[in-house]
C-alpha cells in the first residue's frame, strides 16, 4: 500500500492537453473560404459547364436512345470485350431488362455517366503523372506519400470541400470521386512500367531507341495489362464513390438508395442495391479482359 | 587495325565508383572491395577484336564477361579505360553519338532473348530498323530477307509466344542483323537452349558467319561452346583476364600463372591429376552393341567420342562419331572393326601430361585403374579448362556445370 500511494500524484495529471488547442480546422475553413470565394470566377462557369453541359449532355443521350437498343449495343461490346463468349451479353441484357422492369434505367443511366467522366478525367491525370513516376525516382518518392494520402483519407471527407467550390451536384461529385480513384491508377500504370523486365530495356537501348521511343514502343505496350488493371480498378472505385456522394445530392442510383433510406423502405433500397450490383458486374466483366494479350503464351 | 580495340577497361558498379576504383589501384581484393560496397565488374581488361574476327570471351559466373559486353555498346557505363571501335572512343561519345553507335555499328543478342512479345516476329526483328524511322514496307522486307535467313520461313507472322526457344533465339538473331551492323554482341545467346539446338545453332552461327563476316563478340560459359566458335578465346576470371589465346593455344598451354600455381601445387593436392579432372563417363558403349546402338549413345549425350568397355567395365577402346556414322550406313552388324587403341590414362597421371596427350586426340581420354583396368571416367576439354580457371588456391566461385562436380566423384 505504501508503495502505491507514492503514485497517486500521477492520477493528478491533467489528462486533457496542458495548453491552447491548435486551431487546425479554423485554418482549413479558412483557407477553404478564402480560396473558394476567389476562384469562384473559375470554379462555378466550370461546375456549371460540366454540370449542365456535359453531364447533362450525356444523360441526354443516353436517355433518347430506346433502352432496348442501348442493351443490345452493350450486349455487342460484351461480346467482344468477353472473347466471343455468349455468357457475359446475354447475362447484361438479363440485368438491364430487370432494371428496365424496376424503373430504374435513367438512375442507371446517371450513374454511368458519372462513373465514365469520372474515369476519363482520372485516367488522364492518372496517365501522365504514372508514367512520369516510373522514369524518375524522384518523382516517385514524391508522389507516393501524396497517394498514401488521398487514398487513407475516409473519402466522405472529400465530399465536404468540394461543395463550397463548386456547389452541390454531379460536378462536386465528379471531383470527388476523381480525388478517391486516381492513385490507384497511378501506382498501377507505374507498376506496370517498373515490372517491364530489364533485358527488353537492355534490348531497346541497345538498339539505339530514345527515351520516347523505348517508352511507347516498349515499356507502354509491355506494361498494358497492368494499365487496364488500373483502368478496371479505376472504373469500379468511381461507382462506388459516385454512389457515397449521392449524400451532397449526385444523381442516380445512389439516390434512390438514400431515399430508401430515408423513407426506411428495405424493398426499395435493396432493388436499388441491386441495379448498382448489375452495373458493378457489366463494366468490370467487359473491362477486365481489356489488357489481355492473344498471344500471350508464355 | 583492329575493329574493336579494348584499353584498360574497369568497371565497378555501386553508388561511389571513383572510391572502388582507388581501392582497386591500392590492390585490395575484389572481396575487400565487395565488403566496402561496390562490386568490381572488370579489372583493366585489354583485348582487341580483329575485323571478321569471332571472339569468344569465356568464364564462369561472376567472371565480368557480361559486364565486360555491356561495355562494348555502353549498355554499363566505363568506369575507366577506353574501348575503341574503327579507332573511335565509343567511351567519349556524347547522347547523339552513342545512338547513332547503337543504331548503326553494333547490335545484340541476348541469352533469354528478349524479345517483344506483343509484336509479330517480323515486327521484332524490323524493330531496329523502325527506330531509325525507316519506312514500314522497306524495313519489313529486310527484316524478312534476315528471317529466311536464320531459318524462319513461313514464321514471319508469328508471334514470339508461339515459338521454341530456338526460334525464339533464331529472331533474336534476325533481329540484330536486319539492322546490318558490322558488330554482333552474342551475351550467352545459346546458354538458354537444349544442347541439342545450341549445336545445332552454334553450326549454323558457324555457316552464316563464313557468308556475313561480322566481327562478333561471343560470351560463354561453356568451354565445348568456346572451343568451337572461337578464333580467339579470352578467359575470365574475377574481373580480370586470364589468358587471351587461340583455342589451340589455351588448351596446350594454359596461362602461365595457372600452370606455374598448378605445378606448385602438383604433389598437395588431388586435383592436379587425371583422377581430379576426369568426369564420371556418363555413356560408356558395351563391346557387344551394335553400331546403330553405339551411335544414339553418342547422339544422346552430345559426345564426339565413347568409350568402349567389357561387360565387367574393363576399357577395350575409344570410338569416333564419324566411324559410327559409316558402320550404321554400311549396315555393320558389329563394332569390332570401329574400335581404336586410344591409351588411357591412370588416374594419377599428371595434368600437365594429360593435357599433352589431349592435345593430340580430337576424342575425350579415358581414365583407367593400372590393376583391374575398369573405366574410371574421363578427361574431357572441359573438364580440364575447368579445373584450370578453376582457382587452385580455393576459389569462391560456385562450378556452374554439372560435370565440375562430379569431378571429384571416385569410380
Amino acid at each position: 500500500m505504501m508503495q502505491l500511494a507514492a503514485f497517486t500524484w500521477l492520477a493528478s495529471l491533467p489528462y486533457e492537453f496542458p495548453g491552447p488547442e491548435i486551431p487546425l480546422p479554423r485554418w482549413v475553413n479558412t483557407a477553404q473560404r478564402w480560396s473558394a470565394e476567389h476562384l469562384s470566377f473559375l470554379t462555378t462557369p466550370l461546375s456549371d459547364f460540366v454540370k449542365d453541359q456535359v453531364f447533362a449532355g450525356m444523360n441526354a443521350g443516353l436517355e433518347w436512345v430506346w433502352p432496348p437498343v442501348l442493351m443490345i449495343i452493350v450486349a455487342a461490346f460484351a461480346y467482344f470485350a468477353s472473347g466471343r463468349r455468349w455468357v457475359l451479353p446475354i447475362g447484361s441484357v438479363i440485368g438491364m431488362l430487370l432494371l428496365w422492369n424496376l424503373g430504374l434505367w435513367d438512375a442507371t443511366i446517371q450513374t454511368f455517366s458519372l462513373v465514365l467522366l469520372a474515369t476519363v478525367v482520372a485516367v488522364a491525370i492518372g496517365l501522365p503523372v504514372g508514367i512520369a513516376s516510373a522514369l524518375s525516382p524522384t518523382t516517385r518518392k514524391i508522389i507516393t506519400p501524396i497517394l498514401d494520402f488521398m487514398q487513407t483519407m475516409p473519402a466522405f471527407v472529400y465530399l465536404l470541400p468540394a461543395i463550397p467550390f463548386f456547389g452541390l451536384g454531379a460536378f462536386s461529385a465528379i471531383i470527388a470521386t476523381v480525388v478517391f480513384s486516381t492513385p490507384p491508377c497511378v501506382r498501377l500504370i507505374t507498376l506496370g512500367i517498373l515490372q517491364v523486365p530489364e533485358d527488353l530495356i537492355e534490348a531497346a537501348d541497345s538498339f539505339g531507341s530514345t527515351r520516347r521511343q523505348k517508352l511507347f514502343k516498349v515499356q507502354l505496350p509491355m506494361a498494358m495489362p497492368t494499365i487496364m488493371a488500373g483502368v478496371n480498378q479505376t472504373i469500379m472505385l468511381s461507382l462506388s464513390m459516385v454512389v457515397i456522394a449521392a449524400m451532397i445530392s449526385a444523381p442516380g442510383l445512389g439516390q434512390k438508395v438514400w431515399l430508401a433510406i430515408s423513407m426506411n423502405n428495405t424493398g426499395r433500397g435493396i432493388t436499388s442495391g441491386l441495379a448498382i450490383v448489375i452495373l458493378a458486374i457489366i463494366l468490370d466483366r467487359m473491362t477486365q479482359r481489356l489488357g489481355r494479350r492473344k498471344h500471350d503464351d508464355k | 587495325m583492329a575493329k574493336i580495340k579494348v584499353e584498360h577497361l574497369t568497371k565497378i558498379f555501386g553508388s561511389r565508383p571513383h572510391q572502388g576504383l582507388r581501392m582497386l589501384d591500392a590492390g585490395k581484393s575484389n572481396k575487400e572491395i565487395r565488403e566496402a560496397g561496390h562490386a568490381v565488374g572488370c579489372a583493366d581488361v585489354s583485348f582487341e577484336v580483329e575485323e571478321g574476327e569471332l571472339l569468344v570471351v569465356m568464364g564462369l559466373s561472376g567472371s565480368g564477361k557480361s559486364t565486360l559486353i555491356r561495355c562494348l555498346n555502353l549498355l554499363n557505363s566505363v568506369t575507366r579505360g577506353h574501348v575503341y571501335v574503327d579507332g573511335d572512343d565509343i567511351t567519349a561519345y556524347d547522347r547523339e553519338q552513342l545512338l547513332d553507335y547503337r543504331r548503326r555499328k553494333v547490335s545484340m543478342v541476348f541469352q533469354h532473348f528478349a524479345l517483344f512479345p506483343y509484336r509479330t516476329v517480323t515486327d521484332n526483328a524490323a524493330y531496329g530498323l523502325e527506330i531509325q524511322r525507316m519506312d514500314k514496307a522497306e524495313r519489313r522486307r529486310r527484316a524478312r530477307e534476315n528471317l529466311q535467313l536464320v531459318g524462319l520461313k513461313g514464321w514471319e507472322d508469328a508471334y514470339p509466344g508461339q515459338l521454341s526457344g530456338g526460334m525464339q533465339q533464331r529472331v533474336g538473331l534476325a533481329r540484330a542483323l536486319t539492322v546490318g551492323s558490322d558488330i554482333l554482341l552474342m551475351d550467352e545467346a545459346f546458354s538458354a537452349l537444349d544442347p541439342l539446338i545450341r549445336r545445332d545453332m552454334q553450326h549454323e552461327l558457324v555457316r552464316m558467319q563464313q557468308k556475313l563476316k561480322k566481327t562478333i563478340v561471343f560470351i560463354t560459359h561453356d568451354l565445348d561452346e568456346a572451343l568451337q566458335l572461337g578464333d580467339r578465346i579470352v578467359l575470365m576470371k574475377d574481373g580480370r583476364v586470364v589468358q587471351f589465346d587461340t583455342p589451340e593455344g589455351i588448351l596446350n598451354n594454359p596461362a602461365s600463372r595457372y600452370v606455374e600455381r598448378f605445378v606448385e601445387n602438383v604433389d598437395k593436392s588431388q586435383a592436379m591429376t587425371a583422377r581430379g579432372a576426369m568426369v564420371r563417363a556418363r555413356v560408356v558403349a558395351f563391346d557387344h552393341d551394335g553400331p546403330r546402338t553405339v551411335l544414339h549413345k553418342m547422339n544422346e549425350e552430345d559426345h564426339v567420342s565413347i568409350a568402349v568397355v567389357k561387360r565387367d567395365y574393363t576399357f577395350v577402346g575409344s570410338i569416333g562419331i564419324e566411324a559410327a556414322e559409316q558402320a550404321v550406313k554400311r549396315g555393320d552388324k558389329s563394332i569390332d572393326a570401329l574400335i581404336e587403341t586410344i591409351a588411357p590414362v591412370s588416374p594419377d597421371t599428371p595434368l600437365s601430361e594429360v593435357i599433352n596427350q589431349l592435345a593430340q586426340t580430337p576424342y575425350s581420354l579415358p581414365v583407367v585403374d593400372d590393376d583391374s583396368h575398369e573405366l574410371l571416367g574421363v578427361v574431357t576439354r572441359t573438364s580440364v579448362i575447368s579445373v584450370l580457371a578453376d582457382d587452385v588456391g580455393g576459389s569462391t566461385v560456385p562450378p556452374e556445370d554439372g560435370e565440375i562436380e562430379s569431378r571429384s566423384a571416385e569410380a
